[in-house]
């Protein structure tokens, strides 16, 4: 295995349109090693949506490279598996559960048992193994979002990207599905690439947490979160070092607002 | 700009295809003229009177019908749709009477009245007033069942909660009812005069069928395409007039 | 964690639920017996030439369709019927997805086909009957020239209004383009492509009877015309109501495969509702 998985190098996307055009990425490098849980945070409008769908390979970014395993991504890679905010668009409601899980193994060349043998085992890491006739729509929203989780987990991803997964569901059902989400990191050793807003959730789950600037957006501080692994919402959200890494990433987001920040070499006249 | 330019060439594209199919023997010519010459006969039936008044014609005949259409259904679908029992009791009458072809009335029209201008109305009407009536009943329904008992208690009577309430709520329905009944009066109108004979535009094409005039009858075939192309599109003018201020637009259902 | 909304089945004593059933019976019939009672009553109470009696058109309808003429004129009337219409959705849902899915195409031909829908079907009779005679085909080539228009156009319309997200999805999943046309293209223009379905299945209808009626030897629509030229109105009665029930019978299949195809999407609004 490579000691990098992903790379990020000077990626930057401008938006071209009739009234101009919009720097949304200025110049964002960083890495990620295989097995890590790194979160990303960034005031809102920071093109943080961007810089996943240009990691994606769904977006083509103006200049810069993304490369997974040492490829170049130029379009969607067979490695990544995405979740999106939009669990209710995500989700194909013409489909049960079972059928959306088993959606992108259809290409894979599995065997029969051996499809059906992923995807009992996702929806079981998920605690969904008794929903798999109902349809998405039958769930609630938290739920919604576990299924298309096991749709990742199933397509054993080398790398699972999430774009504020849980910005849409409620606190209570939040801090279970983080949990869910450190327990495939822990158990499973998947990689994972976290978006969020919420700078609670970043330091909770990340092992790294990478805040980025206001738009034109570049990286303004890569973090390492030094909290255990196991972790635990009541007591970790306790400990006086959750509160000093929360405080610190609140006061660079509050920067980045502001613009106070300088970014790295910058060249602008 | 791209879309005009790309639509624009769309219809070249298709007067060309037109064109070369006659004159490359694809099709017998006879039968099947070139577009040159049908556009060419169209543009003389232009300065033709008794062009104008077959248009004139259908024209009228569509009107009368879809008037008389939308005034029966909106009376009698406001009725029944605001009296529970009666919706109950008319509902497997509607659905036998709805799926009816109009056109399987064409016979019964012509004993009745030959080819006098009622027949084609009994058509026209039968076929639109369900259109109507069916958009109607959906939005009587519709009236948000929070207003109306809003309504109630401020203690507006039955007359005045049925102009401020029932009315407002079902009058995008209403208009998409129309739209559709526009356009199936339309179709009625001109099929009505082709089988049942009462002067017009769908008589003409017959006319010049058994004449053996084709170039006419693909003349006349492109008025009643341009006709309804403007039926279209002043209904649904109208229609997105007025449901302006409502969320959705419901999907159509015709004939 | 709920799952799903099941009614709870209370249990109803056998009397009370065969009071609910007669009440729904008598809603349900009710209006059709009294119309037909008057019908009847004032049939034989003022003998008006083209009104006969219920009873009578039962007569001329047992008479007339129970029997050879069910083998003659009816089986191959429903079968153009049902040729047309599968020629027109087959057609109608192919390209309307190619065009639907290729923008440059969909701009290029949108002007033509909002010309093409607008067209009356039935003008389309005389044009095809002079290029193909009075044969089966011509009949068929007359249904799918009419009817194909509200598939392609509803097609068209659900395949372009395919969820960004959805369609991002796929793309995130490396979906080939096949999987993604029957997975999602076609799954997510379902409701549209039904709703153009139904447009079309009357419009059929109507073409097979008019092409008939008037280009033709045999065939349901044929009969009814050749009854009403020779005066036979109980038989002309007897034909309009088999028509009739074909449209019911049509609008019957039609809402079974409707309610099967678009489970999830009734599902869907019953949710939303609730």
């Amino acid at each position: 295995m490579p000691d990098t998985l992903l790379k990020v190098e000077h990626l930057k996307k401008v938006y071209e349109s009739m009234t101009g055009n919009v720097e949304a990425i200025g110049d964002i490098s960083f890495e990620m090693e295989p097995g890590e849980l790194v979160c990303i945070v960034g005031p809102s409008g920071c093109g943080k949506t961007t810089l996943l769908k240009c990691i994606a390979g769904l977006l083509k970014p103006t200049a810069g490279r993304v490369q997974l395993d040492g490829k170049a991504v130029v379009a969607p890679p067979p490695s990544m598996a995405l979740v999106f905010q939009e669990y209710g668009r995500s989700l194909y409601p013409w489909l049960t559960v079972r059928g959306n899980v088993e959606l992108p193994l259809k290409h894979k060349k599995l065997s029969r048992a051996e499809r059906d043998r992923l995807i009992d085992d996702a929806l079981v890491a998920v605690g969904l193994e008794h929903s798999a006739k109902s349809y998405p729509w039958q769930l609630s929203g938290g739920m919604q979002q576990r299924v298309a989780i096991a749709r990742a987990v199933a397509y054993q991803p080398e790398v699972l990207i999430m774009d504020e997964p849980f910005a849409a569901v409620d606190a209570q059902t939040r801090a279970d599905l983080e949990d869910l989400v450190r327990a495939l990191h822990r158990e499973r050793g998947m990689s994972i690439l976290f978006v969020t807003h919420d700078i609670d959730e970043s330091v909770y789950l990340g092992e790294r947490v990478i805040v980025l600037s206001k738009s034109p957006t570049w990286v303004q501080e890569d973090l390492a979160i030094d909290l255990a692994a196991e972790r635990d919402q009541i007591t970790t959200r306790a400990l006086p070092r959750f509160t000093e890494l929360r405080t610190h990433v609140y006061e660079q987001i509050q920067r980045a607002k502001r613009g106070e920040a300088v970014r790295p070499g910058a060249t602008a006249a | 700009m791209r879309k005009v330019l790309l639509g624009v060439a769309g219809i070249l594209g298709f007067l060309l295809t037109w064109q070369l199919i006659p004159t490359l023997g694809i099709l017998d010519p006879r039968f099947f003229p070139t577009a040159t010459d049908t556009l060419g006969r169209l543009a003389e039936d232009l300065r033709d009177l008794e062009f104008w008044r077959n248009i004139g014609r259908t024209m009228t005949t569509w009107a009368i019908g879809l008037a008389i259409a939308t005034v029966l259904a909106t009376v009698l679908g406001t009725i029944i749709g605001l009296v529970p029992f009666l919706r109950r009791a008319t509902h497997t009458t509607v659905e036998f009477l709805r799926p009816i072809p109009s056109v399987a009335l064409i016979p019964l029209a012509i004993l009745m009245f030959g080819i006098q201008p009622q027949a084609a109305l009994l058509i026209i009407v039968f076929a639109s007033f369900w259109q109507v009536f069916v958009q109607v009943l959906y939005g009587v329904a519709d009236v948000d069942a929070v207003a109306r008992d809003t309504a109630r208690s401020f203690g507006l009577s039955r007359g005045s909660r049925i102009v401020h309430l029932v009315f407002p709520t079902a009058l995008p329905y209403l208009m998409t009812g129309i739209r559709l009944a526009a356009t199936v009066a339309l179709i009625l109108a001109v099929t009505a005069e082709m089988f049942i004979g009462n002067p017009g535009l769908g008589r003409a094409i017959i006319f010049a069928q058994s004449a053996g005039d084709y170039v006419q009858v693909y003349a006349l075939v492109i008025t009643t395409g341009l006709l309804g192309l403007l039926v279209n599109l002043v209904f649904r003018f109208i229609e997105r007039r007025s449901l302006s201020w409502h969320q959705s637009v419901r999907g159509d259902e015709v004939l | 964690m709920t799952l799903h909304t099941s009614t709870i089945v209370v249990p109803r004593s056998t009397a009370r639920a065969w009071a609910r059933f007669g009440e729904n019976l008598g809603y349900a019939i009710g209006l059709p017996i009294l119309l037909l009672v008057i019908w009847g009553v004032w049939a034989s109470a003022s003998p008006a030439a083209f009104f006969p009696s219920p009873l009578i058109i039962f007569d001329a309808f047992v008479d007339t369709w129970v029997g050879p003429a069910f083998v003659t004129d009816v089986l191959p009337s429903l079968g153009r019927l049902a040729v047309g219409i599968v020629l027109s959705v087959v057609l109608g849902v192919v390209a309307g997805t190619l065009i639907g899915l290729v923008r440059w195409l969909r701009e290029l031909l949108e002007p033509m086909l909002e010309f093409f829908r607008a067209i009356p079907p039935p003008v389309l009779i005389p044009i095809v009957a002079v290029l193909l005679g009075p044969t089966d085909s011509m009949k068929i080539t007359v249904i799918v020239a009419g009817s194909v228009w509200p598939v392609l156009l509803n097609t068209i319309d659900g395949v372009r209004s395919t969820d960004s997200v959805m369609t991002e999805t796929a793309h995130s999943f490396a979906l080939t383009p096949w999987e993604r046309i029957r997975y999602l293209v076609l799954p997510a223009a379902s409701p549209r492509i039904m709703a153009g379905t139904r447009q079309s299945l009357s419009i059929a209808l109507i073409l097979m009877v008019i092409s008939e009626m008037f280009y033709s030897s045999s065939g349901l629509g044929y009969r009814i015309v050749y009854f009403q030229r020779n005066y036979l109105i109980a038989e002309m009665w007897s034909g309009i109501l088999l028509l009739g029930l074909i449209g019911v019978l049509l609008a019957v299949i039609f809402g079974f495969v409707e309610r099967r195809v678009l489970r999830w999407y009734h599902g869907i609004k019953e949710v939303e509702r609730a």
